[in-house]
């Protein structure tokens, strides 16, 4: 195959992967979106494997190894639970990080890759090695940081190291400095070191990012890493002179871009602050106790059979799901109750706070595989206005999604970040562990509401006990 | 200083209902309203002066008192040029006004400076503006009532029997339009037990027809009939024909037929012929909801019920009044909901935020000026922010996508100034080669963007896990690297270089497969 054909492939990949993009619009074309990714990327590799720039001998090589990694990303693909959606995305960047890693390194040490280059063009080059190989190891370190937490590996709180800003100025300095040894270096050996070294602290400072995030900036975190794992490819397609790895690094980086602030709005907090870190915990964000309004009132506990006897008498419910149920695996169960009722001619509907969960959409994939239909899974911005006329709004593992001083306390920690109006319902029947904060470590108010009760417990046990109340 | 509501009593001949009633009037009081209303006014739906007075609101004897007294007026209908010319200038009117049909009723209540609320001018199909949507509730009335007038009119059973007297076969009814009436007019006959069929020029109803027990009669011709804002729009000559032979059929059939048929602005089509009004058996009854806007059937004398050809025709115009107790509940609290959306400061001030979608589109005068009709308002996609309930943060947050409002001018200008220097600090260093790649990186950001935006919320883990997958095309720099075309006079590295590159085709066929299959496998799970 000529070096045209080979180009005109490209095109027609970079095309069937903004199709596959766009596909995504609504899930019913998404299905034929995925298709298109995959079309696009089995022509690209073929372009790429009978194209001019790779000779038989390596051929044999690029089977073996494409056999060893697609079986085990199969197996990875058909094992994984929804609820570990969240970690497989995150390990699956890092391994994108990786690459980019490797195939920088490879890049510079391969004399063929400078070959021929004017200066400029060299000194061009060799930034663009050493800025594929600087966002790969973040998004190396950082995604498999992100990763640990998710799984529940590493704790959720944020480390939060003394002059923690001055560290990452420091990393950034030697970095830049490197990056001058890098460029003046005459050996390749030379060049070696400061590489080294330039990864080892990228390594670093992609550890320290994430582990000073708390838990509930995970969607922030995995679709910033997302971002830059699109961003590696774009420098890769720099180093390698090849414009589908620039558009298609650069589709997925404005991809993960957009999301992370989809995210930060949902939040109201700026995408810096995530960055920065530190929210999490609690610890830092502590206000005067006098200035943060301490809830009043008493809190309502109900059980099981109170619960089913509430849902019975409902005209229409919303239920709010949040972590907790991903943690519980409630999802099948949540859809049971969602059947019953319906067929009662209840009017059930989901409200999805965009930062529920763990990544972003993370609710909505599960309520999809528990065969909830879409078409009554709303967005909070379509449900809010739904709330008052509601008998019982569902609460299910959910805590600062649903908190009304990020309306009414302006000395919240949270305060202005958009909530689900759960409180303006009739009822409202919180499903809950304990009365333990969320990850923002402010005490919800919803609680001690006149009109919400509290149903303690897993939320998979209570939802099976719920259940069986309503089915009786 | 709290306003005060006046609730006059409506002049118009024959109008029983009122605008709000004892339970509504609580309510109100709540949000920090004073309320009068007029004494008599509740009399004939059935709402004692004292019962209104048990709920918190003064009596005021005297249209012309009441009148003068109130901060804010709430009717029901239209108001008379005599009423017009009682207005307090700088007060508010909440009522039905059909600012289209009735220009000089406007003309006058511009001249009074005065703001002026048109219940009929909401605009429907903002989701939110729903719970205050008279124009439905009376609408739901209407079709309920419509049965029970058919009922009336016709003299057998509605539901099928078998008794010792003999089988009674039950009533067909046939309902042209099913729109809010016509549904709730389906939903009654159907509960009386009558067989119930419907028919609408609008498709997407057939699933809602059959959801309260009637049967969906297709015209047998394909064309779409919805016309925007939930209303039918003209049909073409082809699918009229096919519609009036149905028509013809089903008036042969059934025994009664109830009419909604309406079309914005437009004279009522019409739908029964005269020849199909022969065609029904004695004693079948037609009831024709369009009476207002000419009727749908051609014998129909608006406001009268006659008998023509054997066959009793109802156009009466006044259905919600014939049930003035229940149609002033709804009203009532149609107007409350109006109330809240005008005082979210609970203090009994109001503000007309012209700001706001739904009272946009209701303020057809605001202060003497003429502000009807309507820019149409934002389309779902953006306007669920502007609901948001007044919090204690000043919260401007743009909806999904809705980059409707322009970035101000001097971040702009600085944003700008950044793109600038740093082109030109590109162009002036870097070579034409590199230019090349950084064109298409940088139109790429700009499609990745546009793309990005429009997926839904709902499938924001699929996108993630696809671009991650597509993210793997990374492996094409290992692909290269593995055995590329020799060079001659290099020493060239291998071993360590085809290492590299099989763990890196390893890493990214991971990503590949299994970031594919898995998005895969999700996308399946999402069903209707």
């Amino acid at each position: 195959m000529s070096e045209s054909l080979a180009t005109v492939s490209y095109i027609g990949a970079t095309i069937l992967f903004i199709l596959s993009l766009g596909g995504l619009s609504s899930p019913a074309t998404s299905r034929r979106g995925n298709l298109y990714g995959m079309i696009g990327m089995a022509l690209a590799v073929l372009a790429t494997v009978i194209g001019p720039r790779v000779t038989p001998a390596g051929i044999g090589w690029i089977i073996g190894a494409m056999a060893v990694g697609g079986s085990i990303g199969v197996i990875a693909a058909r094992t994984v639970q929804m609820t570990q959606m969240p970690e497989l995305v995150a390990l699956m960047h890092s391994l994108v990080g990786l690459a980019a890693c490797l195939v920088g390194f490879a890049s510079y040490i391969d004399p063929g890759s400078s070959l021929g280059l004017t200066s400029a063009e060299k000194a061009i080059h060799e930034v663009e090695v050493y800025l594929g190989i600087l966002i790969g190891a973040v998004t190396l370190s950082g995604s498999l940081i992100a990763f640990g937490k998710l799984s529940g590996k590493i704790g959720g709180k944020p480390l939060m190291l003394p002059g923690r800003h001055m560290l990452n100025l420091v990393g950034l300095l030697v970095v830049i400095y490197f990056g001058k040894v890098f460029m003046d270096a005459h050996s390749m050996s030379g060049g070696l070191v400061a590489l080294g070294v330039m990864t080892a602290i990228a390594l670093l400072f992609g550890i320290h990012m994430v582990m000073a995030i708390g838990g509930a900036d995970m969607p922030v975190v995995v679709s910033m890493l997302n971002s830059y794992s699109g961003w590696a490819a774009a420098a890769t397609g720099f180093m390698l002179n090849n414009d589908l790895l620039i558009v298609t690094g650069a589709l997925v980086g404005s991809s993960g871009a957009i999301l992370s602030y989809i995210m930060c709005q949902a939040m109201n907090r700026n995408f810096i602050s995530v960055i920065a870190g530190g929210f999490g915990g609690g610890a830092p964000v502590k206000v005067d106790a006098g200035a943060t309004a301490q809830p009043v009132g008493e809190v309502v506990p109900v059980n099981a059979q109170e619960t089913a006897e509430l849902l019975r008498e409902a005209k229409s419910v919303i239920i709010v799901p949040g972590y907790g149920m991903a943690v519980a695996q409630a999802q099948h169960t949540v859809y049971e109750i969602t059947k019953h009722l319906r067929e009662k001619g209840v009017n059930v509907r989901f409200g999805i706070h965009p930062v529920a969960g763990r990544m972003p959409g993370h609710m909505n994939v599960l309520l999809a595989e528990a065969r909830v239909p879409y078409d009554i899974v709303m967005e909070m911005d379509e449900i809010n206005e739904d709330f008052p006329e509601t008998d019982v709004t569902m609460v299910i593992g959910a805590n600062d999604i649903v908190n009304p001083s990020a309306q009414d306390d302006p000395n919240s920690p949270i305060a202005g970040m958009p909530v689900l109006e759960v409180w303006k319902a009739k009822t409202s029947i919180v499903m809950k562990r304990s009365m333990a904060s969320g990850y923002a470590g402010v005490d919800n108010p919803l609680f001690y509401k006149e009109n919400n009760r509290m149903l303690f417990g897993d939320a998979k046990k209570m939802l099976d006990e719920v259940l069986v109340a309503l089915k009786s | 200083m709290p306003l005060k509501i006046g609730v006059p009593k409506e002049t118009y001949a024959g109008e029983k209902r009122v605008a709000t009633v004892p339970e509504v009037v609580e309510k109100l009081i709540k949000l920090g309203f004073c309320v009068a209303v007029e004494s008599g006014a509740g009399d004939a739906a059935h709402c004692s002066d004292d019962s209104y007075r048990a709920a918190g609101a003064e009596i005021i004897v005297g249209a012309a008192a009441l009148w003068s007294a109130a901060d804010i007026l709430f009717k029901v209908r239209a108001p008379s040029p005599e009423e017009v010319g009682l207005l307090r200038p700088g007060s508010t009117l909440v009522s039905f006004i059909w600012p289209a049909q009735n220009p000089e009723l406007m003309q006058q209540l511009a001249a009074q400076n005065v703001t002026v609320l048109a219940i009929d001018a909401l605009p429907r199909q903002l989701s939110r503006a729903q719970k205050m949507d008279a124009l439905t509730s009376m609408a739901g009335i209407t079709g309920y009532r419509a049965v029970i007038e058919a009922a009336n009119a016709f003299g057998r059973f509605f539901s099928g029997q078998i008794t010792a007297a003999g089988k009674v076969p039950p009533a067909k009814v046939f309902i042209a339009g099913a729109g809010v009436a016509g549904l709730a007019a389906i939903g009654t006959a159907a509960s009386l037990g009558a067989i119930v069929r419907a028919n609408d020029t609008r498709p997407e109803v057939a699933d809602q027809v059959k959801s309260l027990g009637g049967e969906f009669v297709k015209v047998d011709y394909e064309e779409e009939g919805s016309g925007g804002g939930g209303y039918a729009k003209v049909m073409s000559e082809g699918f009229q024909q096919a519609q009036r032979e149905m028509y013809a059929k089903q008036a042969a059939e059934v025994d009664i037929i109830i009419t909604t048929a309406l079309i914005p602005g437009k004279p009522a089509p019409k739908l029964i012929t005269a020849e199909m009004v022969k065609s029904m058996k004695p004693g079948s009854v037609i009831i024709d909801l369009a009476g207002e806007q000419g009727g749908n059937c051609e014998l129909t004398e608006p406001g009268q019920a006659v008998v023509k050809h054997g066959v009793t025709i109802v156009g009466y115009t006044d259905l919600p009044s014939r049930l003035a107790k229940q149609s002033s509940t709804l009203y009532g609290t149609n107007l409350f909901r109006l109330a809240e959306e005008l005082c979210k400061t609970k203090d009994g001030i109001i503000d007309v935020n012209m700001e706001d979608d739904a009272l946009r589109g209701l303020t057809v005068i605001k202060e003497g000026a003429i502000t009807w009709p309507a820019p149409p308002p934002k389309l779902p996609a953006a306007a669920p922010q502007a609901a948001k309930p007044a919090s204690a943060m000043p919260a401007a947050k743009k909806g999904h996508g809705a980059a409707s409002e322009p970035m101000a001018g001097g971040k702009l200008a600085v944003m700008f100034g950044i793109a600038a220097a740093l082109f030109w600090f590109i162009g002036a260093h870097a070579p034409a080669a590199f230019l090349g790649h950084f064109t298409v990186f940088v139109l790429a950001c700009f499609v990745g963007y546009m793309v990005v935006w429009n997926v839904t919320p709902a499938l924001h883990t699929p996108l993630m896990s696809v671009t991650n997958a597509i993210s793997s095309i990374i492996a094409i720099g290992a692909l290269v690297q593995i055995a590329p075309p020799l060079v001659p006079g290099i020493n060239r590295p291998d071993d360590w270089i085809r290492g590299l590159a099989v763990i890196g085709i390893v890493l990214t066929a991971v990503n590949m497969f299994g970031g594919f299959a898995v998005t895969h496998r999700m996308l399946a799970m999402f069903r209707k």
